[in-house]
């Protein structure tokens, strides 16, 4: 009874509700007893404790608040519709220890297997070029056409080092854009700008270097997801002699070059990529080769230094087996909800018609590094 | 120089528990940080887990009084973000020595330090109350946690005054303190 006495007084105290000559009084007690001192200390920092943790509390049940409205806003996205994603989640639990060490043990021969590819692939070899425009390139555009770039270059941070870049297309109107690894070498942010000069900040997703290949995700609140993609992303090959066209950004501007499928086979008889006849320049790295449906057959990627005109693009089945390996690699949830246009809309239309519908989804990629 | 003062502005608005400014924060940040933690082993679950640890300890640092933050909002929660995954990965025994780094991060060991005495802290004052039992629990939380004044809880759990519910109070108080030292002094 006596201890509930002094708590009280103690508590008191110290929220200061004490009269004057209590408190005095108090005090007195305090200096005199050190067993009563210590036990205001002592109080006092219970007290603090207290509150420490009834606002820790506050906080989560906010964040928590928070999280969910976020949710059911679509700002954030935990995948999928909520009755599968229980099934996923007990699956994930089940198998997790046999996935890591599946993941592992795939990791380890996929790591050999592209080992054993960047010694024989020809990539390399310094008879074909990458197309992606180098920096002293994108330093003296600076110079001579300042205002516009100081429009279009708006979203990297200032300081930012900007090391290299070239094209690249959506292939999910969720903001999936695929470019060639080699574009991104060397960097670890990325700004994207259309057609129209809509300027959106990207994040690198994944790149495979051994592929060429590399996905953007843009992150940016002003991207607006579009309801379909006009182009397709083509399944099957394309024909010997079909004439193709590419729209890329070997300067800040799209730009239109056309040729023809001169061969099924790339580089050293490469079969994963097509030989074309076209004028390609540094910057076209990454940009969409169409045929004349207007459906993507394949990713221009590099050009063949001694002759002109001659040019690699990756072949757009191997966009389906990329993103194919990607959501089978243990870490993939975030992939599993890329669904690739398959069927194009542009069907029938004349050229201008179709790169007039293009424009807004073919992007000028720009790597970069901040300080 | 705006966009500082933007997050100024945020950080005041988390140090208050404001709502509006914790969701700008959220919603900016929340992505990024998933990513990282899917693209590196991790669930969706975890990321909720992970992205939040990260905000509180981002409230605690604005809350002290020494409180700079000497890069931006978004740096700074990867950064720890980071480090909690790297910890939580590690403690799974599923950490493989690399971990893929998409944004730049800064040294973060002062406040990691901090930020888990005050997890440690928190964690046990929780056992301390659910120990506890009730009615005990339920009067301590309300009349600290909820704040509701000694009357209004008399009323609430049906005591005949509100001096019986204060000596009841000050009762279970003293089984709480004494639950939480033995815990906190075992700890330090």
């Amino acid at each position: 009874m006596e201890d509930i006495v002094l708590l009280q007084a103690i508590e008191r105290y110290l929220d200061g509700s004490m009269l004057p000559a209590e408190k005095a009084y108090f005090e007195e007690l305090r200096r005199n007893t050190p067993e009563i001192d210590q036990m205001v200390v002592e109080h006092n920092m219970f007290l603090h404790q207290m509150d420490s943790y009834t606002n820790t509390l506050s906080l989560k049940h906010t964040l928590n608040d928070v999280h969910a409205k976020l949710l059911s806003y679509g700002e954030i996205n935990e995948g999928g519709e909520v009755s599968t994603k229980g099934k996923v989640v007990r699956m994930w639990n089940r198998y997790r220890k046999v996935t890591a060490i599946a993941a592992c043990v795939g990791g380890a021969i996929a790591l050999m297997i592209s080992g054993l590819f960047a010694y024989l692939s020809p990539v390399n070899n310094s008879q074909i070029q990458e197309l992606k425009r180098e920096v002293e390139y994108v330093k003296s555009k600076n110079k001579v056409t300042d205002d516009k770039l100081n429009e279009v270059v708006s979203k990297i941070p200032k300081g930012a080092v900007v090391t290299g870049g070239g094209s690249g297309f959506l292939i999910d109107s969720k903001g999936y854009i695929i470019t060639n690894a080699h574009v991104l070498k060397g960097s670890s942010f990325a700004n994207v700008t259309n057609g129209n000069g809509d300027d959106f900040k990207a994040v690198i997703a994944f790149k495979d270097e051994s592929k060429d290949l590399a996905i953007l995700k843009i992150e940016d609140e002003d991207f607006k997801i579009k309801r379909n993609l006009p182009y397709a992303i083509k399944k099957t090959g394309a024909e010997l002699g079909e004439e193709i066209y590419t729209l890329g950004y070997p300067r800040n501007d799209l730009t239109f070059n056309q040729g023809f499928l001169s061969t099924q086979t790339g580089f050293n008889g490469d079969s994963s990529t097509y030989q074309l006849q076209i004028s390609a320049n540094p910057g076209n790295s990454g940009g969409p080769v169409f045929n004349s449906n207007g459906e993507v057959v394949g990713i221009l990627s590099t050009r063949e230094k001694q002759s002109e005109g001659v040019a690699f693009a990756i072949k757009s089945k191997s966009i389906y087996k990329f993103i194919e390996q990607l959501k089978n690699t243990d870490n993939d949830t975030l992939y599993q909800h890329i669904k690739m246009p398959s069927s194009s809309s542009l069907k029938g239309m004349n050229r201008k018609e179709q790169i007039k519908k293009m424009e807004d989804y073919i992007f000028l990629v720009q790597a970069f590094n901040k300080k | 120089m705006k966009s500082e003062l933007n997050e100024q502005a945020l950080l005041k608005g988390l140090a208050e528990n404001d709502s509006k400014a914790i969701e700008t924060i959220y919603k900016e940040n929340f992505n990024t940080i998933q990513a990282f933690i899917l693209n590196n082993n991790g669930s969706y679950d975890d990321a909720r887990d992970i992205f939040q640890e990260a905000m509180i300890a981002l409230y605690e640092k604005v809350q002290s009084n020494s409180f700079v933050l000497t890069s931006k909002i978004n740096t700074y929660v990867y950064s720890i973000c980071r480090r909690l995954w790297l910890k939580r990965l590690q403690q799974m025994g599923r950490y493989s020595g690399k971990i893929e780094n998409l944004e730049e991060t800064i040294s973060v060991d002062e406040d990691m330090e901090i930020h888990e005495k005050r997890n440690a802290e928190f964690a046990i004052m929780d056992r301390a109350l659910n120990s506890l039992g009730e009615p005990c629990k339920s009067l301590l939380e309300g009349y600290y946690i909820k704040k509701m004044d000694m009357q209004e809880l008399s009323k609430a759990f049906g005591y005949t005054n509100a001096d019986n519910a204060k000596n009841q109070k000050y009762k279970c108080l003293m089984r709480l303190k004494k639950l939480f030292f033995t815990q906190y002094n075992i700890g330090e």
